[in-house]
Formats: structure tokens, sequence, C-alpha cells
């Protein structure tokens, strides 16, 4: 085991309305063991010894539920490994000597609030669209109450798997985020207390991710990879399914009407 | 039929637009294709087709007014989506790394400008005759209009059989990614049929190729003569 020294280059901007450029840091005695979140940490050190601003970059759980760290590492979200997010990545992935390129998550419907930490309230938006269900279902119930048959009980979870970082959004070349609603659409499409409001649900969901400024799909499944919970894109397809039926099968032409079609 | 108009402008009714007619499209290329290796099979079945094309009357018309209509429609839908996306993303990546695209889905905007221009080069040429207006008005023996002739002179003509063959590759390149994009767009997935769903854009861009590019090589190398 070795400590290592590495090049960063890193997206320095004081705030959303300043111009950013990307700035060149050196940082030594890196442990392999360390994540790459701490990796930052000890520049941030670094940074307020020699009384500079630290890179502002955000993270939360630090061990890979949450959805709240982000970069694009060398070009990739949450780097180079699969299934996995900035927390999760360690040192040892990397060499000594070693350049990395660190930038924020790019799309004009996350707007960056300072150096690597961007605003995706969009998500939150897509989801107040419609993202739940409105009955009002009292505390949780008991286990098995409703009965799911466990394939579509294992479909639900692995959309619901969702930790909603916007890694799909950063890695799309068109900063779509198809993904990220399509699996929060896919979630309840699964399960009974969902089917209701299934058709209404979609579509405003997708209205609302148009409205934030996201692109288009145009499915180069750059999402799926990207994505550190293995999101599938068959959601974004189920999504466009529903999609299409909200629109031409659903009796319910006039906003605010239920949509189950 | 303001739902009709929100639903194509919304993301997902876009991109269903954009395969349907981009099917429409692929269905014309395959008819085509297999229309054009019709010069394997000589003069006499080449221009006895292309007679009863020309004798369809209305059905012509309305057929090439479908097309042209379908067509333009896939063409503004796909260029305001690519103005849209480019503006998706203000700030670019100082270092972007694909990993599961391909190069030809990367340029649909860009391979698809070059085939519109092909496609209005290709009309001037086979169906108004401007390019080569000397090749275009041959009778064949029986007194109908000798398209095999005109395929053969046309062809024998090394500049437009270059021009050609980049221009179908192209086409094929952008269909390698849309013959099989659509089937997501239009939310048709199912594991029973995934390998069509994976294989179809590249398998038809091949089979497209070969059978486009094979009358015009059989013409340069001499396998189909005057």
């Amino acid at each position: 085991m070795s400590d290592m020294n590495l090049t960063l280059h890193i997206w320095r901007q004081a705030k959303g309305t300043a111009a950013g450029a990307m700035k060149t840091y050196q940082v030594k005695g890196i442990s392999e063991h360390a994540s790459f979140l701490e990796m930052l940490d000890v520049l941030n050190e670094q940074l307020q010894e020699k009384g500079e601003e630290p890179v502002a970059f955000d993270s939360d759980c630090r061990e890979g539920i949450c959805g709240m760290c982000s970069l694009v590492i060398n070009g990739r979200p949450h780097g180079p490994d699969a299934g996995t997010t900035t927390c999760q990545l360690h040192m040892r992935r990397f060499k000594n000597g070693d350049e990395i390129y660190v930038e924020p998550f790019r799309a004009g419907a996350f707007p960056v609030v300072r150096d690597l930490c961007v605003d995706r309230k969009a998500f939150d938006d897509i989801v107040a669209a419609g993202g739940y269900v409105t009955a009002n279902v009292g505390s949780a119930p008991d286990a098995n109450a409703v009965p799911i048959p466990k394939e579509q009980a294992d479909r639900a979870f692995d959309a619901a798997a969702c930790i909603g970082c916007g890694a799909c959004v950063a890695a799309c070349p068109n900063s779509s985020a198809m993904l990220f609603t399509a699996a929060k659409v896919a979630h309840l499409a699964h399960l009974p207390q969902g089917q209701p409001e299934r058709l209404r649900r979609v579509k405003a969901m997708v209205t609302a991710m148009d409205a934030a400024g996201f692109g288009n799909c145009s499915n180069h499944y750059e999402c799926e990879a990207a994505c550190p919970k293995g999101i599938s894109k068959d959601y974004i397809a189920l999504m466009n399914r529903d999609y299409a039926k909200s629109v031409f099968v659903a009796k319910d032409a006039k906003a605010g009407s239920d949509g189950a079609g | 039929m303001s739902w009709f108009v929100s639903y194509v402008r919304s993301s997902v009714g876009a991109k269903q637009l954009m395969a349907v007619t981009g099917l429409g499209l692929v269905l014309f290329a395959i008819v085509h294709m297999i229309g054009h290796l019709g010069m394997f099979s000589g003069r006499n079945s080449y221009n006895a087709y292309a007679h009863f094309l020309q004798g369809l009357g209305g059905l012509k018309w309305i057929a090439r007014g479908g097309l042209l209509t379908i067509f333009v429609v896939h063409m503004l839908t796909g260029i305001s989506l690519a103005r849209a996306n480019a503006a998706a993303r203000p700030q670019k990546y100082v270092v972007q790394r694909y990993t599961r695209t391909t190069f030809y889905a990367r340029t649909m905007a860009l391979t698809g400008l070059v085939v519109l221009a092909f496609i209005v080069y290709h009309l001037m040429h086979f169906t108004l005759g401007w390019i080569q207006p000397d090749y275009f008005h041959h009778l064949d023996d029986k007194g109908r209009y000798d398209a095999y002739s005109m395929f053969v002179l046309g062809f024998k003509n090394t500049g437009i059989l270059i021009s050609y063959l980049v221009a179908v590759t192209l086409l094929c390149l952008h269909l390698a990614h849309g013959a099989g994009s659509w089937l997501q767009s239009l939310g048709l997935n199912h594991p029973k049929y995934e390998v069509i769903t994976k294989n179809a854009g590249p398998a038809l861009a091949l089979i497209l190729i070969a059978g486009y590019l094979a009358p015009p090589l059989g013409v340069a190398f001499n396998l189909i003569k005057l």
C-alpha cells in the first residue's frame, strides 16, 4: 500500500450567477483506502490552511443511499465504477500521479449553486406533480395486508431503488430526466395502490419534467449505465407506453378528473 | 385537437412522433430497396415495375404526398428536438466519457441532415431528371420509359457512384439507431422479443446497405449492362 499524489482539475464557481472555470490543485499523501469525498475533505483542509475557499460539494449519508453526492469524475457521473455513488468510490481505483477532472452535474435544469453543488429542485417538482397516491392511507399497514405477487413487488422495488441523485441527467447526452421520472412512475405503476391514478400521474409527471427544461430522450441509455442503483431503461419504455395511453386511451381529457382510463 | 398539439409537443409525444414517422420512412426504404434489386432481373422486368408505378395515377400522388408529409414532420421534429437537447446543457463538460451509446446514435442529427440533402439531390436526379437530362427520356423497345438504361448510365459516372455510396452509408448509420429505437419510444419492449429490440437497427442497416449498394456496384463491375 502506498499513498498517492494526485493532480485535480476542479470546477470553481463562486455562485450561480458568476462565471466558473476549471482550477488545478495538487494533493499529496492520499490513502488508497480513502473515499473520493474524503480525498476532497483532505484537499479542503489544505485549502483552508492556506486561507483559500474550500471546494463546495454535496454529501450526506456517505453510504450510498441518500442521493446527495454527485460529481462528474473524469467524464462519468459518480466516477468510473458501475453501480456506485461518488461517496462509495475509493481512491484505490486511481493510481499515484493520476490527473482527475471533477465537474458538477451539468444540465440547464440543474443550475450550479456553488462549485460542484447543483440545485436538483427540478426533481422535487416532478415528484410533487404526481409521484404519490392521493388516498390517505394512515399509518404503515401490516406486511402483506395487500397481496402483491412477488414479481410485481420486485419490479416496483427495483424502480423504487432510485435515490434521485440525478446521475441519469448528468450522463445523458441530452440532459434528459427520463430515467428518474420513469423510475418514479414505474414504482407506483407496479403496485395496486398506484393503479387508480396511474395515467393521470404519468401525464402530470411528464408535463412537470418538460416544464423544468430537461432535454428529450433519444435512447442512448447512458442513464442506465451511469445509474448507481441500476435502474433499467425498460421503465422508460413503460412510461412511454403509459403516457401514450394517458393521451389516447384515458377518458379524462379534462385536467383534474380521474385518470384511471 | 389541442390535446394532440400538446401531446406532440411533450418530450414523450415528440419522440413517439419521431418513431412513427421514422417507421414509415424505414418501410419505404425497404420497399424502395426491393424495387431496385429488380435491376438484377433485367431491363424488361425493371421497366415493367417502373411502368406499373407510373401508371398508379392518383394512388401514386397520394403515396408521394403521404411520404413527403411524414418526411417533413420527421425532419422538423428532429431538428427541433436536436436544438432543444443542445440547449438543455448550456455549459458543456470539459471531459465527458460515454460508455453505452454509439457513434451513430450521437450523430443522428448530422446523418439526418446529410440524408436530407442527398434525397433532394436524388429526386433532382432520378425523379425530376435535372442532373443527367440526356439519360432521362429514353424509351425501351416496348415504348415504355427506360428506367433501366437511366440507372445504368447514371451509375457509370464515378462521381455519382461515389456520392451514392457515401449517402447510403450515412443513411444506414442513421437507421442503425433509428430502426430499433422506435420500439423503445413507443414502449414496445418485452423480454420475449428483446433480441429484436436490441438488434433490429444494426441488422436492418446491414441488410439495407447491402441491398442498396448491390445494383450500383453491379453496374460498376459490369454485372448489370445496358
